[in-house]
């Protein structure tokens, strides 16, 4: 079955998982920003991530027929430098345009700090203004419940933003309902010991349906499984569900929620391309 | 989205794993208690014994409550409380 990843950190895995993703049946994935492991020390170090999303990842994937798209922004965990934070705000319009990138995204928060919030609402003002789509980043373990409130309320701020066009990602048990209730888009993602685990990303598709509902990997340069989409369809099928119900979630919702961008010019893999005519 | 199988069904199918899980925990515990030192004043061990109670408890929404005890709650007044 033909997937579609909407979230994985591909910067930090080796080019063999772009191989092993195309013969699992991935033919592309959304790449946020994010953090790096470590916090860079310049609005320039961003600009080269930022190049590296834009430029040489969509590269590396085309090696094996996947399309990569990305999203541009100062993630949450830098937030906390107020000063830093705004200078790459200013980077992010240069590279709105550039052919792939969907949106402002990963943001959110962390540790659900002060700082954190103010550069949150600095970025879903842009986005708000630019009209871009955004993708949400909510915290782990113990903060993600009071993180993912925070966030909700804080959006509750822009009375005109498009719901629809917002991912809230990362949602679990307790705040999926919360995120969904309001209208927005919620990504699970699949994660060894922290985050959602393959049955229990099943469990949620059961309760709340398969609308607005994504599921992703999420692989990073941390203990992650890039593949780890292909074990919520095999999830999918050993409970019984259709091939049909399980290509809504993990193959057409995420193109009907990216195709609200401008930039999401996908090529299904029915179609050739150029290159193989 | 319904649960496709019947309780039967996939409690056979859940039955070993469920297992297996139940005794790791147990194991856990008893590794927890064979270990010197102590655990008093830490209040991650009464998040365990709350997430135990939800457990045994016969409500449909477990992971949810389980998800809430480790969870700091919910602040309605938090953007006064924040500064």
């Amino acid at each position: 079955m033909y997937y579609f990843d909407p979230h994985i950190h591909m910067v930090s895995r080796v080019t063999d998982d772009y191989e092993t993703l195309a013969k699992m049946g991935c033919v592309g994935m959304s790449e946020p920003a994010f953090w790096a492991g470590f916090d860079r020390g310049s609005p320039e170090g961003f600009r080269d991530y930022f190049r590296q999303l834009t430029e040489f990842e969509p590269k590396r994937a085309a090696w094996y027929h996947l399309q990569h798209f990305t999203w541009i922004c100062i993630n949450a965990k830098e937030a906390e430098n107020v000063s830093l934070s705004r200078e790459v705000i200013k980077l992010i319009p240069e590279f709105l345009d550039k052919p792939g990138v969907l949106g402002i995204g990963e943001i959110g928060l962390n540790k659900n700090t002060p700082n954190e919030s103010t550069i949150f609402m600095e970025q879903v003002e842009l986005a708000d203004r630019l009209d871009e789509q955004i993708l949400i980043h909510t915290p782990h373990l113990e903060d993600k419940y009071m993180g993912t409130r925070m966030i909700l309320d804080m959006l509750d701020d822009f009375a005109d933003l498009d719901h629809g066009r917002v991912l809230v990602d990362h949602v679990e048990e307790h705040t999926v309902r919360h995120v969904l209730e309001r209208g927005y888009w919620a990504g699970m993602t699949l994660y060894p010991v922290s985050k959602c685990t393959p049955e229990r990303a099943v469990d949620m598709v059961e309760h709340y349906g398969p609308e607005r509902l994504l599921v992703n990997s999420a692989g990073d340069w941390g203990p992650s499984k890039p593949t780890a989409v292909p074990d919520f369809i095999l999830a999918m099928r050993r409970r019984g569900h259709s091939e049909a119900e399980i290509r809504r979630v993990v193959y057409e919702n995420p193109l009907e929620f990216f195709s609200q961008s401008r930039n999401f010019e996908f090529r299904p893999p029915e179609v050739p391309a150029e290159a193989d005519k | 989205m319904p649960t496709l199988a019947t309780r039967p069904e996939l409690f056979d199918r859940e039955f070993l794993a469920l297992r297996a899980k139940i005794l790791e925990i147990a194991a856990t515990l008893d590794r927890l208690d064979r270990s010197p030192g102590s655990l008093a004043g830490d209040p991650r061990v009464e998040q365990i014994r709350e997430a135990f109670a939800v457990l045994t408890s016969h409500d449909s929404d477990r992971a949810e409550r389980v998800q809430l005890v480790f969870s700091r709650p919910y602040d309605p007044n938090w953007k006064n409380n924040l500064a």
